[in-house]
């Protein structure tokens, strides 16, 4: 048995149109990985069809050597395997604190409980407590989503991902829409994550991407074009090519 | 202690009308029951924001379960408050199964068709409802074998408050719970509830089923305290009303859903006797004043005022 | 035989009035995305006009019906601009409500000027009467509906398909954003649009006051048949509601003379299975 994720072989087509083409990946405790390539390359439609969202035309996906590919979006979340979203959906209405709770009650199964309190479970308060302390959140625990700023909400997005601890983590272009100048916070809380959590990061911050991971992906018209070490990738001239523009051509 | 004041005020309220109008007790309990059909709303529609114009479905149902039961098995006011709740429940379940599935115009049609049907049945079956006559013959026996239902209404009255009383605790604990904070993330996020592994259907149905059995409960409290059942039990007017009192008075908090009726009623009440024939345009103003000037109810109101006085310092 | 033809004739004349009455709901409600409870009121306002019309001022029908439609068409601008300009960006909620609170002022309006009685419209002789079809009598005011509505039909087929106003009002129910972006003034189609879908609705109140007569709580009494007819066709789809106005009239009249016991649950049910089957409606977009 391997530990991790392993994808074979994966296709997906609408109708026609070929959006995944033959992909295969391995994602392993520890592994910090990007996947990049240009708008539309399939970056969505992959991690739709790993998390559930779609299902592939053919191909695997395995976690742990166990086939995980007939699992519904929220089975595989109890599985372990999270992701980010690229625009915040968080709970916007609700409390820093309640956004997290909701994930960790869930995780423990209990959000089907209507006669005890939802902040009354110890465990869970615990964990809420330190994942605000480790996101650096703690002073706008009680504080409305909506109110905090862009960076900080991008923060609650990854803490309440966290918050299922998965040992499969996708995060979806998590610097989206954030000012540069809370980019840092956004780097620094990649680093801090746990260091056997497998972890994908999907992202157009090409600095972001240098600074954090340690294999890259290329994605190009839903085929894998190459993968490497970041000294590799910046050095491949068709990498080079495909962002420094087509117009040279 | 500070979240029981809200309690203690609607005691003293209530208390206080029965003392401060003694000749309107019919109408004091018609009221309370409505603010009972009107929280079962603010569950499913304030808190886990599915919009619904079908909470007549199970109020009729709870209340002719109720008118038959009383009828036909037991005369006991309690028992037939079960009843009907549970013929609520019924019927919020089995249409639960596939509305909670649907969105926007299709689920609202979806809830009015749910009704329409419903009422058509009661009306084709009038061998056992009494048809458009309505079902008559309700003969209450005693609150708990003790207290009797007199002709001024002060007992139906006050098993009203007590009902109520119950209600707003029993939801104002579900809403605290993890299960009601879980249906405040399906209001805000349905497809983040997915996403973190919750089976929001199958929360959606349960939500649907407890909002049912409350509306059947008020349905059931309704057929007990006027001793008939009509066919208007299940009129469209009566959810759409529901849905306009409890917007007034401000969703997903349940006091919203006190207040709104109490001031929707009060405002329809007089309204109707100063120009039985006009009173509509009062009330189609009162809304239409709703969502432009005081879009998070009157609930709201004190916010809004208060963003109003910073904006002219 | 005689009776499924009777049944068809009968059908699609009432499809024919729900299509006239629906189809603007369901083009403001595909273009705007808002939840307008309140159209069946301007079906109403043609109605009570026509009948004010031909009552108080002693206009004969077409004049009267005319002057209706006109007047419906007019009063329509303002009320766009002050009850819905505010409400489009709301949520579906509000919407509900403001349109439901708008449909109580529109009764409560006629109300007080003309009283809660039926406002009659009396046909003129030409389409009172009946012509004998050799099977049955057919009352001569179907075939004017039947007339009115394939005129409705082309009528609205050539505007879409073949005017610049067609094509701007498809990019704007589409791609909202686009066509705002591409310079098309969207609040003048949002009123235009608006303006034609009373109008319609209007002359489908006054041409079948025959089937549904014509009061002040007409809005209320025949809300959820013309929004049945949208959810059911598809919200901003016309052909859609064709279809659904068609199939909904013919089948309403076949429970009627087949299953006279069962009533208007047959339509009901109807309505949920296809909504059951098709959320999105029968040629909605998903």
């Amino acid at each position: 048995m391997t530990a991790g994720l392993q994808v074979r072989g994966l296709n997906k087509a609408f109708g026609g149109l070929v959006v995944a083409r033959d992909i295969s990946l391995d994602l392993s405790p520890g592994d910090r990985k990007a996947l990049i390539g240009p708008n539309g390359a399939g970056k969505s439609t992959f991690t739709n069809l790993i998390t559930g969202i779609l299902a592939p035309t053919s191909g695997s996906i395995q976690l742990d050597g166990r086939d995980i590919g007939s699992l519904s979006e929220a089975q595989r979340v109890k599985a372990g395997i999270a992701k980010t979203f690229q625009i915040t959906t968080l709970f916007h209405s609700l409390t820093v604190r309640d956004n997290l709770r909701l994930p960790l009650l869930e995780r423990r199964g209990l959000t089907a409980r209507p006669f005890r309190r939802a902040a009354g479970d110890g465990g869970v308060e615990d964990e809420v407590e330190s994942l605000l302390q480790q996101f650096r959140l703690t002073d706008v625990g009680d504080r409305v989503v909506q109110r905090l700023a862009y960076g900080q909400q991008r923060l609650v997005e990854m803490a309440m991902t966290l918050a299922l601890r998965p040992r499969i983590l996708i995060l979806d272009e998590p610097a989206a829409g954030v000012p540069s100048s809370e980019s840092p916070l956004i780097a620094e809380a990649i680093a801090g994550l746990p260091q056997d959590l497998a972890v994908l990061i999907i992202e157009h911050d090409m600095a972001l991407v240098f600074k954090v991971a340690a294999r890259i992906i290329v994605l190009v018209a839903g085929a894998i074009l190459t993968e490497g070490t970041p000294a590799e990738i910046a050095a491949d001239p068709r990498v080079r090519d495909l962002y420094l523009g087509a117009g040279h051509g | 202690m500070r979240s029981l004041v809200p309690f203690v005020v609607m005691l003293v309220v209530a208390v206080a009308a029965f003392y401060l109008f003694p000749y309107n007790l019919a109408f004091l309990t018609r009221v309370v029951i409505t603010m009972i059909l009107v929280l079962s709303l603010d569950l499913i529609l304030g808190v886990a924001g599915v919009s619904t114009l079908g909470q007549a479905a199970m109020y009729g149902s709870g209340a002719y379960a109720a008118g038959l039961f009383a009828i036909h098995v037991w005369h006991d006011p309690l028992a037939g408050l079960a009843v009907g709740a549970a013929a609520g429940a019924v019927v919020a379940f089995v249409s639960g199964l596939f509305l909670t599935r649907a969105h926007g115009l299709t689920l609202l049609m979806l809830t009015i068709a749910v009704t329409e049907v419903l009422q058509e049945i009661a009306n084709k079956f009038s061998a056992i409802t009494g048809g458009t006559d309505g079902l008559g013959g309700i003969r209450m026996g005693r609150v708990l074998g003790i207290w009797k239902f007199d002709f001024v209404g002060r007992t139906g009255y006050i098993y009203a408050v007590c009902v109520l009383f119950v209600v707003v605790v029993v939801l104002k604990i579900v809403i605290g719970s993890p299960f009601g904070l879980a249906l405040r993330g399906i209001g805000d996020s349905p497809a983040r509830m997915r996403a973190i592994g919750t089976p929001v259907t199958r929360r959606l149905i349960a939500a649907y089923t407890l909002s049912g059995a409350v509306a059947g409960l008020a349905g059931a409290m309704a057929a007990q305290s006027t001793a008939l059942v009509s066919l208007g039990v299940y009129d469209f007017q009566l959810s759409a009303e529901a849905m306009i009192m409890l917007i007034l008075g401000g969703t997903g908090r349940l006091w919203g859903a006190l207040i709104g009726t109490a001031v929707f009623m009060t405002v329809h009440q007089v309204a109707s006797s100063v120009d039985p024939f006009n009173w509509l345009f009062v009330i189609g103003l009162l809304v239409l004043a709703v969502v432009y000037a005081v879009p998070r109810g009157l609930l709201g109101l004190p916010d809004e005022v208060k963003r109003l006085l910073r904006r002219l310092k | 035989m005689t009776t499924l033809a009777s049944i068809l004739l009968d059908g699609v004349a009432y499809g024919m009035i729900l299509f006239m009455i629906s189809v603007g709901l369901t083009v403001t409600m595909g273009l705007m995305r808002v939840v307008n409870l309140a159209h069946g009121g301007f079906a109403m306002l043609g109605g009570a006009f026509t009948h004010w019309a031909m009552m108080s001022a002693g206009l004969p029908f077409p004049l009267a019906a005319l002057a209706a439609l006109i007047a419906v068409v007019i009063l329509s601008v303002p009320m766009e601009r002050v009850f819905y300009r505010p409400i489009y960006k709301m949520g579906e909620l509000p919407q509900v409500l403001a349109t439901i609170g708008i449909t109580f002022l529109m009764i409560a309006s006629v109300n007080y000027a003309m009283g809660s009685s039926l406002l009659s419209i009396p046909l003129p002789k030409v389409m009172s009467g009946a012509v004998d079809l050799g099977f049955r009598t057919l009352p001569t005011h179907r075939l004017y509906v039947l007339g009115a509505g394939v005129l409705v039909i082309v009528g609205l087929f050539v505007l879409i398909e073949r005017t610049r106003f067609g094509i701007r009002l498809r990019a704007a129910v589409d791609h909202p954003g686009t066509a705002a972006c591409l310079g098309i003034d969207t609040g003048r189609i949002f009123s235009l649009t608006f303006a034609l879908g009373a109008g319609l609705a209007a002359l489908g109140g006054i041409l079948g006051a025959e089937l549904l007569p014509i009061d002040a709580y007409y809005p209320l009494r025949y809300m959820i048949l013309f929004l049945t007819v949208v959810a059911v066709g598809g919200m901003g789809s016309v052909a859609g509601s064709f279809v659904a106005a068609l199939a909904l009239g013919i089948l309403d009249t076949a429970a009627r003379y087949l299953f006279p016991e069962v009533g208007t649950i047959f339509f009901y049910l109807a309505m949920i299975v296809m909504l059951g089957l098709r959320p999105q409606g029968l040629l909605g977009r998903a």
